[in-house]
This record gives C-alpha cells, sequence and structure tokens, in this order.
C-alpha cells in the first residue's frame, strides 16, 4: 500500500469542497497532479495545493491507496465521496459530508465529523472517534431510499436524526443519539449507545438496538422480552424489551430493542 | 437570414413528402420556394422533419414549481455547469425551466404546450414559461371545475359560458380549453371525488357528463383552434376503460366547428385499464383504440409510461392523494381556489412491479392499435408516465417489434398475460414517427404553420442523423434511439439553435395564445359576475389577475370570431 500524506496548511473561512479527497481520484496521480487538482474555497476555484502540502506517492488502484490527513480540517467538505477502495485516515476533524455516497473502503477519523456523514452510503466502513454531526449516514434532502450498505461506528455522541431514511447496512453510535435516531428508517440495524426521545419515529422497517433504557413513542408496542437476541446477525448481551413500530405508519415492520438489564 | 438544408431525406406528412431526397429553403423564418446565396448545410444521409410539436408536457406552473420543491434528490440528475451558451441546469423528472428548453431543442422540439394552467397560476406560470428558452410555447387553461363554468352550465347560459371562457382564456393567456378530472377536483375541496359521469358535483347542480358535454360546445360555438382537452374522471383507476369510453360517446352529439378532432383524449393510457382488482388489472387498449378508429372526432395522445423514477403531478387532487397512499411516498397538494386541486408524488414504475409491466404496454398498444397515425401522438404526459427525454427510447420501441419483445420478456408475467402487445407485430415506419411528434399534434392545435415544410410554415427543421437507407430501424433500434436523442442540427425560425447536440444558440421562442371575440354585451353581463366573484370568494383583487403581455415572451394572439353575441 502506497501513501499520500496531506498536511493542512490553511483553510478557507468558508467551506471548502473537496471531494477530490477520495483514493480513486488520487491513483495513478503523481504528487504535483494531486496537488493540481480542483477545489472550491466557496465559489471561489482553487487547487487542492493550496490547502494542503501533499507529499509520498499514490499507487496505481485505489485499493493500494492510502490517504493520511495530518490534522484537523473541520471546514473540508466531501472528503472520500462516492469512494470505492482504499483508506483515508484523518488524524483530526472533518466537514460535513465525510464518506457520502461511498461505496468501498474505509475512512477513519480520530477526531470529529460534521453533519451528513456517510449520507447515501452503499458500502465500505467509517469510524469516527470522536462524535458525529447531524445526519449521519442519512438520505439526501427530499430522498426516502436512504444509505443502502456498508458499516459507520462513531465511538462518541451523534447529532439529530442518524440513520435517517436507513435502507440497509449498519449505523452504530456508542455514546448517546440525539432526538430522531432511525427517522423513517425502513431497514438494516441501528445501535445506539443510548437515545433521546422520538427514537425510530416513522420507521417501517429494519431494528434499531438501544443498549440503555429509553423514552418511546406511544406508537411502539411492547412484544415481547428477550435476553442476548440476535438481531440482523448480531448478537446482543443482557435483556431486552423488543417493541414493534412505528405502528404510526401503514405496514410497519419496524423493532426496537431497549436494553432493561 | 438564408439557409438551404441540402439532400436531406425529407419526411412531412402533412405534405405527402415520405423520405424524398430534396431541399428545404428558409428565409426570414419562413420555409420559401428557393433562396439564392444562401447558406447551406449538407443534410445528405440525414433524415429531415419539420421541429417537434409537444402537445402536453408539465413543464410549467404551480405544480411544476411546488414538485421542484418536494424532489431536492431529483436536481442531482442531469447536474450540468454553465456552458457558453447555456446556463447550469439541473433535474430529470422536475428539470430546470431553461433544461427543459435546452432539452426538448436537442430532441428536435421547437414547440411546447404545458398541459395545465390553472387560471390562478396563470401569471406564475408564464413567468416561467419567460424562462424556456428555445421553444415557442402555450397552456392549456383548466376549466373542467371551475364555478363560474359550472354555474352558467348548470343554469343552461352556454352564451355566458362561452363568454366567460373566451375571457378566462384572454385573462390567462392561454390557448385551449383544459378539463381535468370534471367536477372531481371540485368534489376533492369536500374530500371527495366524483367516480361516475352521473355523480353529482358537491353543491352544484351539475355532472361529469354535463360539464364535458358544455366544455365541448363552448369550444365548438367559439370555434377554438384546438378541441377540448380531456383527463377524463377515473384516472389511474382500475377498469377505468368504460368511463373513458362513455365519455368518448359524448362526442357523438358534437359538431365540429373546424376540420379538426372535437376531444383530445389526453395521456389515454392513464384511462385504459381493465380488470376489476389490482390482481386481474389488465389492458383495455383494444377498447379505446377501437373507439378512435370508428370516429374522426377524437384523437388521443399516449401517455406512455417508462420504466424509472419519475414525479406524477395533475390538476387532479383526489388522483395524487390515492396514488400517495397506496406508495406512502411523500405528497403535497394545491388547492386553486375556485378553480382547481393538484396534487404531486413521487412514483416509481417498477419493471418487477405486475401493474406498471400493463402500464407500459398499454402506451403502445394504444399508439399501434389506432390506425391513423393522424389520430395518436407521442407524450408520455411529461412527467406523470415519465420524463420527456425518453422520447427516443419510445419511438425505437414503436419502431421495432423486437425491441418491444425485449423488454417484455424482462417484466413480470402480468404485463404479457394482461395485454396484447406481444401480438402486434407492427412497427411504425419514419413517416408515422414524424406524424405522432409533429405532424399530428400541430393539427390536433390547429397550428396551421407547424408541424409541416410547406411554404409559409414556420423554419422550425430538426435534422437527424440517421440514414433510412442504411439503417433498419426494425433491427438496429438503438441506432434510432441514439439519432433521436440529439439532433445533428435544429432549427427554431430559421436558425440553427443545436448543432451535433450541442446548444449553439438560444433563442425565445413566442407566447401563443386565444383571442376569442365575444358581444360586448355579453362580456359586460359576465363581468358583472366575475367582479361578484372575485369580491366575494377570491383571495386575489381582479384587476390583479389577467396577465399582461409583459409576462410573455412575443405574445402572439391567434384571433378567433365564430359570432357568439
Amino acid at each position: 500500500m502506497k501513501e499520500v500524506v496531506l498536511e493542512p496548511v490553511s483553510q478557507p473561512d468558508c467551506g471548502l469542497v473537496a471531494e477530490v479527497i477520495s483514493c480513486d481520484v488520487f491513483a495513478g496521480r503523481s504528487i504535483r497532479e494531486i496537488e493540481e487538482l480542483e477545489v472550491y474555497a466557496g465559489n471561489r476555484r482553487a487547487r487542492l495545493g493550496e490547502f494542503f502540502s501533499v507529499s509520498g506517492s499514490a499507487a496505481d488502484s485505489a485499493e493500494e491507496t492510502r490517504i493520511v490527513i495530518t490534522g484537523s480540517v473541520e471546514k473540508t467538505k466531501w472528503i472520500g465521496r462516492g469512494m470505492s477502495a482504499g483508506e483515508i485516515v484523518v488524524e483530526g476533524s472533518t466537514g460535513m459530508y465525510t464518506g457520502a455516497w461511498m461505496k468501498g473502503g474505509r475512512i477513519t477519523v480520530k477526531g470529529d465529523v460534521d453533519s451528513f456523514a456517510g449520507m447515501m452510503m452503499s458500502g465500505g466502513e467509517i469510524e469516527v472517534h470522536g462524535r458525529a454531526g447531524d445526519y449521519l449516514g442519512c438520505a439526501y434532502r427530499g430522498e426516502w431510499r436512504g444509505m443502502r450498505g456498508g458499516s459507520i461506528v462513531v465511538h462518541g455522541d451523534a447529532g439529530t436524526e442518524a440513520g435517517h431514511c436507513l435502507s440497509g447496512g449498519r449505523v452504530t453510535v456508542m455514546g448517546r443519539a440525539e432526538s430522531f435516531a432511525g427517522v423513517r428508517m425502513r431497514s438494516g440495524l441501528l445501535v445506539l449507545g443510548s437515545a433521546e426521545p422520538r427514537v425510530g419515529a416513522q420507521m417501517t422497517g429494519g431494528s434499531i438496538v438501544v443498549l440503555s433504557p429509553a423514552e418511546l413513542l406511544p406508537s411502539f408496542e411492547l412484544v415481547e422480552r428477550v435476553s442476548s437476541p440476535e438481531v440482523e446477525g448480531v448478537r446482543f448481551e443482557g435483556v431486552f424489551e423488543v417493541y414493534a413500530g412505528d405502528l404510526a405508519e401503514r405496514n410497519a415492520k419496524g423493532r426496537l430493542y431497549v436494553k432493561v438489564e | 437570414m438564408k439557409l438551404v438544408l441540402k439532400n436531406g431525406y425529407v419526411y412531412d406528412p402533412a405534405n405527402g413528402i415520405e423520405g424524398e431526397k430534396m431541399d428545404i429553403f428558409i428565409e426570414d423564418g419562413r420555409i420559401v420556394e428557393e433562396v439564392k446565396g444562401a447558406k447551406e448545410i449538407d443534410c445528405s444521409g440525414m433524415v429531415v422533419m419539420p421541429g417537434g410539436v409537444e402537445i402536453h408536457s408539465h413543464i410549467a406552473g404551480g405544480k411544476v414549481n411546488t414538485a421542484r420543491l418536494m424532489r431536492p434528490e431529483d436536481h442531482l440528475r442531469n447536474v450540468a455547469p454553465r456552458g457558453r451558451n447555456t446556463r447550469s441546469v439541473c433535474g430529470y423528472s422536475t428539470p430546470s425551466t431553461f433544461l427543459t428548453g435546452y432539452a426538448y431543442s436537442r430532441l428536435g422540439y421547437t414547440t411546447a404546450f404545458t398541459a395545465a394552467l390553472p387560471p390562478l397560476m396563470a401569471r406564475h406560470t408564464h413567468e416561467e414559461l419567460h424562462d424556456i428558452p428555445m421553444l415557442d410555447k402555450g397552456a392549456l387553461t383548466v376549466m373542467g371545475n371551475n364555478w363560474l363554468i359550472m354555474r352558467y352550465l348548470s343554469e343552461g347560459r352556454i352564451e355566458h359560458a362561452c363568454a366567460y371562457a373566451a375571457w378566462l382564456l384572454r385573462a390567462t393567456r392561454g390557448y385551449a380549453i383544459k378539463a381535468v378530472n370534471p367536477g372531481g377536483s371540485e368534489a376533492w375541496g369536500w374530500g371527495r371525488d366524483v367516480r361516475s359521469l352521473d355523480d353529482r358535483v358537491p353543491h352544484f347542480d351539475i355532472t361529469p357528463r354535463e360539464i364535458i358535454a358544455g366544455l365541448m360546445e363552448i369550444n365548438e360555438r367559439l370555434s377554438l383552434p384546438h378541441s377540448v382537452h380531456l383527463h377524463p374522471n377515473n384516472l389511474g383507476r382500475v377498469g377505468n376503460f368504460s368511463t373513458t369510453l362513455e365519455t368518448l360517446e359524448l362526442t357523438k352529439e358534437v359538431k365540429p366547428s373546424r376540420e379538426r378532432q372535437v376531444l383530445q383524449l389526453t395521456h389515454a393510457q392513464f384511462h385504459s385499464y381493465g380488470g376489476d382488482s389490482w390482481k386481474n388489472f389488465s389492458s383495455a387498449a383494444e377498447e379505446i383504440a377501437k373507439a378512435v378508429n370508428s370516429s374522426d372526432r377524437l384523437v388521443l395522445d399516449m401517455g406512455q409510461v417508462v420504466f424509472g423514477d419519475t414525479t406524477t403531478m395533475t390538476a387532479d387532487g383526489p388522483m395524487e392523494y390515492y396514488l400517495s397512499s397506496l406508495t406512502g411516498l411523500k405528497w403535497a397538494n394545491k388547492d386553486i381556489e375556485l378553480e382547481t386541486a393538484p396534487g404531486v408524488t413521487p412514483f416509481v414504475y417498477s419493471e418487477k412491479s405486475p401493474v406498471a409491466g400493463v402500464q407500459w404496454a398499454i402506451g403502445l398498444e394504444l399508439a399501434l392499435l389506432v390506425e391513423d397515425p393522424m389520430r395518436v401522438m407521442l407524450t408520455t404526459d411529461h412527467p406523470n408516465g415519465a420524463p420527456f427525454f425518453t422520447y427516443p427510447k419510445i419511438i425505437s420501441w414503436l419502431m421495432s417489434a423486437k425491441s418491444r419483445e425485449q423488454v417484455l420478456q424482462g417484466l413480470h408475467s402480468a404485463a404479457q398475460k394482461n395485454t396484447v402487445l406481444g401480438s402486434i407485430d407492427r412497427e411504425y415506419s419514419l413517416q408515422e414517427i414524424c406524424c405522432i411528434t409533429r405532424a399530428a399534434p400541430a393539427k390536433s392545435l390547429g397550428l396551421d404553420s407547424k408541424g409541416h415544410l410547406g411554404v409559409g410554415a414556420d423554419a422550425d427543421v430538426a435534422v437527424y442523423a440517421l440514414d433510412p437507407e442504411k439503417v433498419d430501424p426494425a433491427r438496429e433500434p438503438e441506432a434510432v434511439e441514439r439519432a433521436f436523442s440529439a439532433t445533428a442540427y435544429t432549427i427554431k425560425g430559421g436558425e440553427v439553435v443545436v448543432r451535433d447536440g450541442e446548444i449553439v444558440r438560444v433563442v425565445t421562442g413566442r407566447t401563443l395564445y386565444v383571442e376569442a371575440k365575444v358581444g360586448e354585451e355579453l362580456e359586460r353581463e359576465i363581468m358583472r359576475d366575475v367582479d361578484y366573484y372575485f369580491k366575494r370568494f377570491y383571495s386575489v383583487n381582479l384587476a390583479n389577475y389577467p396577465v399582461q403581455d409583459v409576462y410573455l415572451t412575443s405574445p402572439h394572439a391567434v384571433k378567433v370570431d365564430a359570432g357568439v353575441r
């Protein structure tokens, strides 16, 4: 595996649109060519090299390419957009839309990710050591067919509407998820350390597992109490109450597991 | 500006020309006998047709914009930045206004009518039409649920109804009388619908049958260029073909005032359903086609379905609600006060769905079973059956039984069992394609200078890189689809606007509307009622209602006077 190192030099005041930071784009390009890749600082067209000092070398294929960003780039958006293979490691935090439309490969963020991380993802893995903003693993605005594959793990907390319209794949928030986690979810697995109220609102399919007691909407109905259940192929230790919902929706077949002991 | 299109294979059914190698001469925006010293365009080995005429497409208006607001995810498609001549664009089932103009022009279309203009939304609609470049435009004014129309008809005051319809056309700068689920959209204001021609409209002493017959009578008394343009009751309902046939029967009582049909059955596919539940949903295209074949007072447009993701929008509020309750997808209702009630909801036509498969087959069956191609028009009821971007594909299906068979094989078995498409071997010729995309819609709309290439016609021409001597459309549907996807040249008003699929010049088309003259005394009488309705019910002032010419690009009034006094 070959490594390209991006050292943040400066960040614009407004957002930096840098969907070119992707193993698919870097693969087969020289360092010089990577520096010349087009980014937008607000509405100004610019070179990637203006904001990052680039070193190392890229492999010929995305699979064999690793990108390391050595610091925090909270203003840099769309890192790893649509990436199909390879690895991106960010030593700090990233801006919005990290790993959106990602198809494969792996993104590790040591800090936090801003909102819309993993939006419309269909494969690959995102791991966030810090916290995530709103709309983690969500659908694009207006879309009802959201993330359909791959896996997101956030070690810290997540903002509102994590797993919004989730339609497959797995989203895990080890910490606390703010309100409306799993809203309009259709399938897949959403695991939450703890959840604020309105978890699973309008869900019609898939499973949500909350690893601590949670306040549910009245449209969830207690079905049974189980020990160490296996949910979507994953075993969870402990005693869980299983709820069906969201019964305010037509033909809802969602399952919500709440750990009680 | 002078131009000669040299040596193309010319298709011009209105003038009896089919694939003849000849030159077309253009001067000052018109087709002429001959010009000297003109710029020549070599069209050898290419097909030359009149510019396409779109008769029914939801390209502008309140619900189109509602759909845009509702479907940001649709804007991710067709994204293109500003080009040398073009603005930045996006959208597929809800394309931006500019994309609408560019995309039609690339397909070889030069004229388009927006399918439904609710009078109260007229200014907005014309503001959007203003921003659609490349095309001559017009709008069909919705009247089927209009309070004053219903009142005059129920009171038997046909002259007043005529005068009011004429005023509405002028006030909205509309081109023709459109009716959508007559009576049903008004009933929707009370949470209801009408399900038969003889249901009574709540609070109006009238039935859909009387509204449709009345509108046809108004249309012929005023002798308008187009016929009544009808979206009948029960759209999209299982077994609705009987309602449709009953509706078509009404034309027998109407005498045409011009050489054209008295009724256009629009998006006929959505009205040709047999069966009595979604489980035995089937095609009734044969019955509908038979009715059209046996009457010269009827034409239809297809309303073809193409598989994929689209947005449905019609001035048929109850239907849109019904549809959204079937799919569970987002829905918007758009009540238009005293006039109509449109709705919007997304829809996905899936190849795996038995219903969508049958719907796909019905549209093609209608086009193939109606014998006279001058009585059929190519539409998808954009974007209801599919966005208009799919026209080249539909053309290739009509021209090749093989390509239809290929699609049919991939569908749910219901599409084969419950339709007759597989047994139809008719294949359209280029001349027939020219009819359903140009000559027939132009004739239906009463546009004398469009849809043909005779001397005096508008110099709106499409040139396709398709050599009819080398390509057999029946065997090479892909080549047909490719050729019709982007013209070699589109000429609008005598100017080359598209070359090899690229927009090379942006032009602003005319807006066509109808001014029908009625007696002054009669007009004064209806204005008293109009005035009362505005003071009593409307949320806007009468003075702010009519559209002024400043809203229109190059307004062009078609004047008629049939002596209604």
